[in-house]
């Protein structure tokens, strides 16, 4: 049949046809692979590799904070979590059921762990809860078998045994922001529940706290399971730092001070040491470690006693008649005699304006002048040397500096000047100012650390540099621009101060046989008064409302033949320096000499004001007026300045 | 003598050459299989082997089967395959969801994998009744084409976009095997490159995300893309030799998915490398070969057309499941035949085998 054979050579033609496309493709297969296999081997084989081995990071334990024994500030606590790996848990939210039956799970706490199982590979562990007990932990262990997916963690968690005394020094530690990550690129700052330092000594230290984290190369499977470990490069924890303060004085002062909003300082006049940096009231860097509840924070942010601010070192005060001091040496080292007397009559004319003393001294010389914080003194000799030597001496005295210290901000403050005045306002210097800025009020601002340094300069003779770090060299300081018997003329003032006959802290003496004290008192105006307002009388302060009340200042050094320790502290609206901050320093260098009387006297303070805020509490209870029933420290002396009348 | 009796002689007229490659591809993947499992024999391979051999067993008794009762035959196979098609789709749509098998029991049978086998022996018994002068006019046209056009739609609302191609593809390889003139190869060849965006509207839509992501792996590295990605990674770490038996990561780990049925090309390409992957396409170009050869010594229509049609069915089978594997085509669930885990296709491959044998015996003659 010719149409078989005919179609019997289609058919062949074509089927040959096709075995050709066959082979064609059998080629094309082959060669793809050859090049996936050959070519492109060395980049298969990198993905194939970073596929099957993860590097797990190990966090290095964060070095520990101790202060000049040794004791403990900041260390490391072991804390248990609960993470869910998403891609073995299968049904997520009957998962967090069962974990949330052992360890409750708050509304936010699943929306921010369903964000993160949105966001990343279901094999990365996402972190449920942290910090979740010991207990807690044991009973999810024992649901490890029946749960897939669950894999509760150990960790270590900052600690900070002192809670809130070192808050403001310390810092805290907080999570690593997006930013701090995409400058750095280290992926430490990703490892879930990793902590940086964020404010105080944690954050300005952080290089050396820190220390490098360890890795394990582990072999692990599409669903993020560890199939066994390859090897582990051990963690190098961070190193310890020590500080030079002490941490019983510390905890002893923030005891003192209570509810209070204060700062204070105490330095060792010899080396520099800080030994306190108090700054009252503070947050607990303990809640910090973990998530801050938002209503916390809140509630910090609106506290008119600021415990975000550290005030040691960030608060800027008008430093009052504590600056006088420093106006009495600028007269010295500018001829003044100390014998030199004024006739204090209770006022001060210049001009057509008159000045105002806070009492008729009678005939004051300078160590007199300096006791009793006589004001027309200081504004004569004043006027006598001109400003601009109390600003530079002022500075010589450390006002106005920053120092050295591994703290993350600290601020100047302002010494004016004729300069100064320029620069900022394009005036020339007036008289008036002269008078306002030699008694310490006025555009005068400077922070409690500078005032300590102040006092720890003047009471050594010496150019003391505060110092933090115990374990840094210490050097020897230059002394003083001043000769000694000037020097003594004003810390015999200040001694006069504490212990002469109407000395303006004469309540506030060492209760010690063989420690005196000198200081200085100083009330910062918060308010001006007016002319009115000085004609009516002037309104007593516990009579206004705290925020209008005065800052009650004081600096004092001990022991006063041969000074050891300089300290500064402000209470904050604490009314005058003599009844606020006088007691507060008096109690705090107690401790520094007799521990035991301290501890005592602390006590009984303590069981004081717990008996007037039960007073006070019955008091508010029975809709008294508050008036009457919180009378608090007794007026003393005031040492308010004048404003022109 | 024994050797002289009707059946040993007829035994060993077999092309043993064909049936011990055979042997040797199903056998490589159970060495494969074996290791998927991580050096197991279960849950695999075990039972991979045991099906095998019962399929081998009774692609022997197939190879048996006369050509003439193919013949006679082709058509009430098309209609029983066709009517379990039927009827597989109204109890899925009955049920609900997306149907393919037919649950007899002891064995879940899908229908459309027999329809693979069936479109061929149809399509052969149409040319080779069909007048030489009626290959090119509509009336010897359309009804093969509904032949081939209502099973594949019926698949296509399964879901089974890959079987769907396979009948198309194996039926239009009869077709143009037939004699269809060029013309009309070409012409619509060309219509339906034009008519592509429409068809991929049509297509589901998780059918669309593989084809737009086939043509862009790297765009879904954590979804679909991460089926061809991470095969292409099983493949190109391999490398020449590949990282030798039970050493392969990609498997061994859970990152190729689907490891052991249709990517098992690419745990074996991980374990054996270039070099296995080669032989083993070798074994199966061999195997397309010898299928065509019998089509080309045949001396009937039928037996031509059913031996070329079913070897192009292997060849189809071979050819997609690789491509998508390498990221050549898009992924369609399409096994490797003998390789992949799994009955449906070892049977229907085996069947294949098996029929195509028997026209090997029968290629000399003539079959009325």
């Amino acid at each position: 049949m010719a149409g078989d054979a005919e179609a019997k050579r289609t058919f062949t033609r074509r089927a040959l046809f096709l075995g050709g496309v066959q082979v064609a493709a059998g080629v094309l297969l082959t060669g793809r692979m050859a090049w996936l296999a050959l070519a492109e081997n060395e980049k298969y084989a990198l993905a194939s590799e970073a596929n099957r081995v993860d590097l797990r990071l190990i966090p290095p334990r964060r070095g520990w904070i101790v202060d000049a024994a040794g004791l403990p500030l900041a260390e490391n606590r072991p804390a248990y979590g609960v993470e869910l790996i998403p891609a073995l848990a299968g049904d997520i939210e009957a998962a967090l059921a069962t974990i949330g039956a052992i360890v409750p799970l708050a509304a936010e706490d699943r929306a921010r762990i369903n964000t993160d199982i949105a966001a990343r590979p279901k094999s990365v562990p996402v972190s449920v809860a942290t910090d979740i007990g010991w207990e807690a932990y044991a009973a999810l262990n024992l649901r490890l078998a029946d749960m897939a997916g669950l894999q509760p963690v150990r960790s270590f968690v900052r600690s900070y045994p002192q809670g809130s005394a070192f808050g403001h020094v310390l810092g805290y530690v907080g999570p690593p922001t997006a930013e701090q990550f995409r400058e750095s690129r280290d992926a430490l700052l990703l490892f879930p529940g990793f902590r940086i330092g964020k404010d105080g000594v944690e954050k300005a230290l952080e290089p050396v706290l820190r220390g490098e984290a360890g890795a394990r190369r582990v072999e692990v499977n599409a669903r993020g399971r560890i199939i066994r470990d390859l090897d582990t490069r051990p963690d190098t924890p961070g190193k310890a730092v020590r500080l030079t303060l002490d941490r019983g004085l510390q905890a002893h002062a923030a005891a003192r001070v209570g509810d209070g909003s204060a700062s204070i300082v105490v330095i060792d006049c010899q080396t520099g040491d800080i030994k306190c940096l108090l700054s009252n009231p503070a947050f607990d860097p303990n809640v910090f470690s973990n998530r801050i509840p938002s209503a916390l924070w809140k509630a910090l942010q609106a506290s008119d006693h600021k415990p975000l601010l550290n005030k040691s070192l960030q608060g800027l005060y008008v430093p009052g008649s504590t600056y006088k001091p420093v106006t009495a040496l600028a007269a010295l080292g500018a001829g003044v005699p100390p014998s030199d007397s004024v006739v204090c009559n209770g006022r001060y004319r210049m001009g057509s304006n008159t000045w105002h003393c806070h009492g008729r001294h009678g005939v004051v010389d300078m160590r007199r002048a300096i006791a009793k914080s006589c004001n027309v003194y200081f504004y004569t000799m004043a006027r006598r040397i001109g400003n601009d030597a109390v600003a530079a001496m002022a500075r010589t005295m450390g006002l106005g500096q920053r120092f050295e210290l591994p703290m993350p901000s600290q601020r100047r403050g302002t010494i004016p000047d004729e300069a100064w005045k320029l620069q900022r306002f394009g005036k020339p210097w007036t008289a008036a100012e002269t008078l306002n800025s030699c008694i310490g009020q006025g555009d005068v601002q400077v922070n409690p650390l500078q005032l300590a340094v102040m006092t720890a300069r003047l009471a050594s003779g010496m150019m003391v540099l505060p110092r933090l770090l115990a374990d840094a060299p210490a050097v020897a300081f230059e002394p003083l621009p001043l000769p000694a018997d000037q020097l003594a003329v004003v810390r015999q003032g200040m001694f006069d101060v504490v212990n002469g006959p109407g000395g303006t802290a004469r309540a506030s003496r060492l209760r010690l046989a063989d420690v005196a004290m000198g200081g200085k008192t100083g009330t910062a105006q918060v308010r001006r008064i007016t002319a009115a307002e000085r004609r009516r009388g002037v309104i007593r302060n516990e009579a206004l409302p705290w925020k209008l009340r005065d800052h009650a200042l004081f600096i004092g050094f001990a022991p006063a033949d041969a000074p050891r320790y300089a300290i500064s502290v402000v209470a904050e609206h604490g009314g005058s320096g003599a009844g606020a901050a006088a007691p507060l320093a008096r109690d705090v260098l107690t401790f520094l000499f007799d521990r035991e009387r301290a501890e005592k006297d602390l006590a009984a303070t303590i069981t004081e004001r717990e008996r007037k805020a039960r007073a006070a509490a019955r008091a508010a209870e029975a809709a008294a007026a508050a008036a009457a029933a919180t009378s608090a420290a007794p007026d003393d002396d005031e040492d308010r300045a004048g404003g022109p009348g | 003598m024994l050797l002289n009796a009707r059946w040993p002689q007829r035994i060993l007229a077999l092309p043993w050459g064909i049936i011990l490659l055979i042997v040797a591809i199903g056998g490589f993947g159970l060495v494969v299989l074996y290791s998927a499992a991580g050096g197991s024999m279960r849950p695999w391979a075990s039972a991979q082997g045991t099906r095998f051999a019962v399929l081998l067993l009774a692609m022997l008794m197939l190879s048996q089967v006369d050509a003439r009762l193919w013949l006679r035959f082709a058509y009430p196979i098309y209609a029983i395959v066709l009517a379990a098609l039927v009827g597989v789709e109204a109890l899925g749509a009955i049920s609900g969801g997306s149907q393919r098998w037919l649950d007899l029991g002891f064995i879940r049978l899908q229908p459309s994998e027999f329809m693979k086998l069936a479109i061929i022996l149809a399509l052969a018994r149409f040319y080779h009744y069909l007048p030489r002068g009626y290959v090119g006019r509509l009336a010897g046209m359309w009804p093969p084409l509904a032949m081939i056009a209502v099973p594949a739609a019926l698949v296509m609302l399964q879901p089974d976009l890959g079987t769907a191609l396979m009948i198309v593809a194996g039926g239009l390889s009869v077709m143009f095997l037939g004699g269809l003139p060029l013309r009309w190869i070409f012409g619509p060849g060309a219509a339906l490159v034009a008519a592509l965006p429409v068809v991929f509207n049509l297509l589901h839509d998780y059918q669309k995300r593989r084809v737009l992501i086939f043509l862009d792996p790297e765009s879904d590295p954590l979804g679909s893309g991460y089926h061809i990605t991470q095969s292409k990674i099983a493949i190109g770490s391999g490398g020449l030799t590949g990282k030798g038996f039970l050493q392969g990561t990609q498997s061994h780990l859970e990152y190729l998915p689907e490891q052991h049925t249709d990517f098992v090309f690419a745990t074996m390409a991980e374990e054996w490398g270039l070099v296995g992957g080669a032989l083993l396409l070798l074994a199966f170009g061999i195997v397309l070969n010898w299928g065509l050869r019998v089509a080309m010594r045949a001396e009937t229509m039928f037996v031509r057309l059913v031996a070329g049609g079913l070897s192009m069915t292997l060849f189809f089978y071979v050819l997609i499941n690789v491509a998508m594997v390498m990221g050549l085509a898009p992924v369609v669930g399409i096994p490797l035949p003998l390789v992949s885990w799994g009955g449906s296709a070892m049977m229907t491959v085996l069947i294949l085998m098996g029929i195509l044998l028997g026209m090997n015996r029968q290629k000399r003659e003539p079959l009325e």
